[in-house]
């Protein structure tokens, strides 16, 4: 069963701030969802191997070299940020 | 000549382009008078361009060079989360306010280059997430069959456009059914290619494994016209499909198909009767066309939806992780930079978003991710193997498209697992990779409207030409 100490947590992990009866809403949906999807349980898988797993996915290489010319696109970049100086995008500072 | 918006299609507006009955930009003109008169009802546009004339002019001058392709000068109504450069795109969200594309989607980039006249972007539910385009911030779009409705989502904006006869086409994506259940709600065709077909360079992403770009059309005809031209191996795609194992896929033509109808998947608990009697008699007029109809079993198909709900949001959850105030759109500050994470992410993003990065977290947290994410990609892998065996016989699967007609505005917004069993039909394809399309088969009357229901057909990886074959079968009817 999905708790409201559990959705706390997922909120702080997922960085999303949500207010107290959102949260409650949330354990209650998330309790039927949850309930719905269990269903996937009833399926005889066998073991699952790594290849199983992933699937219908192969690697794809390029050659290592330089896509793009340097600053060919910071302008447009730099330009879709809330908050820049220069060809800096600005963020709070994390060390003290 | 007089442009008739209302019967023109693809097909016949490039024939009236040759033959110079009209220029690209009077049916240009003709398509934007009527998309901003309709938009006022339904709001299928968040935004109608201002160049769009001068699109048109570019088109003319290809057409007169003789350097015209089939959708040269057809204008197309694209979703809000397709990237043009330079254009305002927000996949309708909070979160995306104010950001224009840094660089052209690659279907843009071929559009463009095919001199397609874009009219404009479409409204879809918050980066996709939804069955009814109620959840954009934007507002609701109306079906234009019937404005007391929904459209059907994601793509409902791009669905309506056309159906109001405010584009000749749109491009739509496809996660769960987002481009095949807003067509069959609003009576026009919706094509998910196979994936990996069309690239996804430039499309937001909800759930990489199962996103695609398709058409939504008026006729098959032009579904086909408008997947030629955006279909194509591109580098940029890391799942994109080389050509030529897209050219060794191709079916065989045939004059006649089986098809298979998972009768224990169609007549299951919930279908709506009128959405069982117009299948029904649709797949009789397939029958007295001359194809077979074979009963199948596909036992494992009824837990799709389930499995989908674990793999979508995981995928979107972690997709979404981007949109933090640092790069792009909307900031709101808080005392530390955790805070502004938070807040922006808390404030930008809409609700059904919230709760589907909270549930994607839960399913891929230590302790459950064994029993949910890894059980879901191991039921999608049998889901798929169950569909090569089911394709070894026949050469098409049917379903309605939807287990229900389009509902009424605001009817399943309290409850979203009501709002989630509205993709039972369509998210298998998606699952497995293989193509869909959703035609229209008919209409029932529903308070004095008529309003449209459609048929949904599967084939294997690569086999679009067998679902247009089999689709312009079902516009016989």
């Amino acid at each position: 069963m999905i708790e409201r100490k559990d959705i706390d947590k997922l909120a702080e992990l997922s960085r999303v701030e949500m207010s107290d009866s959102e949260k409650d809403g949330i354990v209650k949906d998330l309790g039927s969802i949850l309930n719905y999807i269990s269903e996937i349980q009833q399926v005889a898988t066998g073991e699952i191997s790594e290849e199983g797993r992933i699937g219908m996915v192969k690697n794809v290489m390029r050659e290592d070299g330089n896509a793009y010319a340097e600053g060919s696109h910071t302008k447009e970049i730099v330009e879709s940020a809330p908050k820049k100086e220069g060809n800096y995008i600005k963020v709070k500072k994390i060390l003290s | 000549m007089k442009i008739d918006v209302h019967t023109l299609t693809i097909e016949k507006a490039h024939e009236g382009l040759m033959k110079k009955d009209f220029s690209a930009v009077e049916l240009a003109t003709a398509f934007l008078e009527e998309a901003k008169l309709k938009n006022k009802d339904t709001n299928a546009y968040v935004e109608i361009y201002d160049d769009v004339i001068a699109q048109a002019k570019v088109a003319d001058e290809m057409i007169a060079k003789g350097e015209a392709k089939m959708m040269t000068g057809i204008p197309v109504a694209i979703k809000d989360n397709m990237l043009m450069k330079g254009r305002l795109v927000t996949s309708c969200s909070k979160i995306l306010a104010g950001y224009r594309g840094t660089y052209d989607a690659t279907v843009i980039e071929k559009m463009k280059k095919d001199g397609v006249v874009f009219l404009g972007r479409t409204n879809m539910d918050e980066f996709a997430m939804g069955g009814s385009t109620e959840t954009s911030c934007y507002g609701i779009t109306r079906n234009p069959r019937d404005l007391d409705r929904v459209p059907g989502g994601s793509s409902g904006g791009s669905a309506a456009a056309v159906a109001m006869d405010g584009a000749l086409a749109s491009l739509g994506s496809d996660t769960g059914g987002s481009i095949r259940q807003p067509g069959s709600f609003c009576g026009v065709v919706g094509l998910k290619p196979t994936y990996g077909t069309v690239s996804r360079s430039g499309l937001m992403a909800m759930a990489s494994s199962l996103d695609i770009i398709g058409p939504i059309t008026k006729t098959v005809a032009d579904a086909e016209i408008v997947y030629n031209g955006i279909k194509g191996y591109d580098p940029m795609d890391s799942t994109s499909i080389p050509d030529d194992m897209m050219a060794k896929g191709q079916p065989k033509e045939k004059k006649s198909y089986t098809i298979g109808v998972p009768v224990d998947f169609v007549y299951m608990e919930g279908v709506d009767p009128d959405v069982l009697a117009n299948f029904k008699s649709t797949i009789e007029f397939l029958k007295s066309q001359g194809h077979t109809i074979k009963e199948i079993k596909l036992p494992n198909l009824k837990y799709s939806l389930a499995v989908y709900y674990v793999l979508m949001p995981a995928e979107a959850s972690t997709n979404l992780a981007r949109f933090d105030g640092v790069r792009f759109g909307l900031l709101k500050e808080g005392k530390d930079l955790f805070e502004d994470y938070a807040k922006t992410r808390g404030e930008g993003f809409g609700k059904e978003v919230r709760r589907r990065i909270i549930l994607g977290a839960y399913v891929l947290s230590s302790g459950y991710y064994d029993a949910y994410y890894n059980k879901a990609v191991a039921v999608r892998n049998v889901i798929s193997n169950d569909f090569k065996k089911a394709f070894e016989e026949v050469d098409l699967i049917a379903t309605p498209t939807s287990p229900i007609p389009a509902f009424k505005i605001g009817e399943k917004t309290a409850d979203p697992l009501q709002m989630y069993l509205a993709d039972i039909f369509t998210v298998p394809a998606n699952l497995a990779g293989i193509p869909g399309i959703s035609v229209p088969s008919g209409t029932v009357k529903k308070e004095g409207k008529d309003i449209p229901l459609g048929i949904q057909f599967f084939a294997s990886h690569f086999h679009e030409k067998t679902l247009f074959a089999i689709g312009k079968e079902v516009e016989k009817q």
